[in-house]
């Protein structure tokens, strides 16, 4: 029975291990759906304070107090996230993470929060 | 004796003060969107590199019995992305009974989809090494119920439980709204059946849009919701016969300096039930806690 046990936990961990592994650049794996959306926020500076604030509370304490990132963690402040990247592509992001290279997803958020969050990123891009 | 008490008493307030400091030097402003479940587990993992302590006690007072105050006292640690590992302390006080420390738990959880879906299964694994006495009411299982809440801990803590708990915990996010369903297996791994129960909760946040100013009573920092749990019964005896089930309104609120408190009144739905209980828990989440532990450390080789 113990063995039985041992199998199935080695099985588990083994099946989540090689599933979360799994996965390379992020911005080639937006669905279509999904990089289209629009940012129902957007130009809104009451949206973009909120933002700030959640990237504050949030994001600031991997990619640093201006998004310019710390450590191993990556800027948002580069071409990618502020232009190569649609607003979608940005919220997808949040959305659902990139587990595999440490970013958590935000899905918890309410996706009101999300879209303040991307419109405070893309804000960015002005002010660099 | 009792100056090895008194002195095992030091050792366990030293090391709560001990605690404190370090939750209070090292916290800063982290925190995530906490939902205000007991026993019901989401799919959200812990940020990586994130430590959250948080204790989580039950009061209850079953009928013809003593009143009880279980705690569990939690570390969880974002180990990845999408793992998640969590170290619990569990002890019990019961009015003219005794305070004694109930044993430990570890457990991990596995995100096993890279992406968010419809319903987001985690897996997760747990040994427990705890004795009769436990009151913690982390999960409710098999034929868990008043019955166990009879015995004095001198008799109860003789009892070892060391078991194996699995659960599958299915999360699913919808316009501000989480739901969660967890199924549990639990095996005792040296005697007895497997033992199933399950745990359901829904939340939201008061508000879903931030606001534009800091503050640590505006809507969108409390969440509220209800929670429903119980046991199913084990292998030979499958079913609600003889199994205790609790349902409640459960509420949170989290602060701006990264503090989460919890509260929810639990009602018992049958005569096997503890008829109420009262859960209280305090949170607080660190981030990046070895990284700010290895800068601590370099500014003090520095000084």
């Amino acid at each position: 029975m113990k063995r039985q046990l041992m199998v199935l936990i080695f099985s588990l961990v083994s099946a989540a291990a090689l599933l979360a592994a799994a996965g390379s650049d992020w911005l080639t794996q937006v669905p279509a759906r999904d990089r289209e959306k629009t940012n129902p926020f957007r130009d809104q500076p009451q949206a973009l304070q909120a933002g700030r604030l959640l990237f504050e509370e949030h994001c600031a304490q991997c990619h640093g107090d201006n998004a310019q990132g710390k450590s191993k963690r990556p800027s948002l402040r580069t071409p990618r996230i502020q232009s190569q990247a649609t607003e979608g592509d940005v919220h997808w992001l949040l959305c659902n993470g990139n587990v595999r290279h440490g970013m958590p997803s935000w899905a918890r958020l309410p996706d009101h929060q999300l879209w303040q969050l991307v419109t405070y990123l893309r804000s960015l891009k002005a002010a660099q | 004796m009792n100056n090895d008490i008194r002195s095992g008493q030091k050792h366990w307030l030293f090391a709560g003060a001990l605690l404190l400091l370090t939750v209070l030097t090292l916290g800063s402003a982290c925190q995530g969107q906490e939902w205000p479940y007991f026993v019901t587990y989401s799919a959200e993992m812990e940020e990586p590199g994130n430590l959250e302590i948080a204790t989580k006690s039950v009061i209850g007072k079953p009928p013809n019995g003593n009143r009880f105050s279980g705690t569990a006292m939690e570390f969880e640690y974002g180990a990845k992305g999408w793992w998640t590992t969590e170290f619990y302390l569990d002890g019990v006080t019961v009015a003219q009974d005794s305070t004694i420390f109930t044993g430990f738990r570890w457990e991990s959880r596995f995100r096993p989809l890279a992406r968010e879906h419809w319903i987001n299964p985690v897996l997760y694994v747990e040994f427990e090494n705890l004795n009769g006495a436990n009151k913690s009411m982390l999960e409710v299982v098999g034929h868990d119920g008043l019955p166990d809440f009879a015995e004095r801990n001198a008799v109860a803590r003789q009892d070892k439980q060391r078991e194996l708990e699995l659960k599958l915990i299915l999360g699913s996010n919808f316009k501000g709204w989480n739901l969660s369903e967890n199924i549990i297996a639990e095996k005792n791994l040296s005697n007895g059946p497997w033992e199933f129960g399950y745990a359901i909760g829904a939340a939201r946040p008061l508000k879903l849009e931030a606001g534009t100013r800091k503050c640590n009573f505006c809507a969108q920092r409390f969440a509220a919701g209800a929670e429903m749990y119980g046991g199913l019964g084990d292998r030979d005896t499958l079913g609600l016969h003889n199994t205790s089930q609790y349902v409640g309104p459960t509420v949170n609120w989290t602060s701006l300096s990264a503090w989460t408190l919890s509260f929810s009144p639990q009602f018992g739905l049958n005569d096997y039930s503890v008829p109420r209980i009262y859960r209280f828990g305090i949170s607080r989440e660190i981030s990046q806690i070895f990284a700010k532990m290895r800068f601590l450390h370099r500014h003090g080789e520095g000084q």
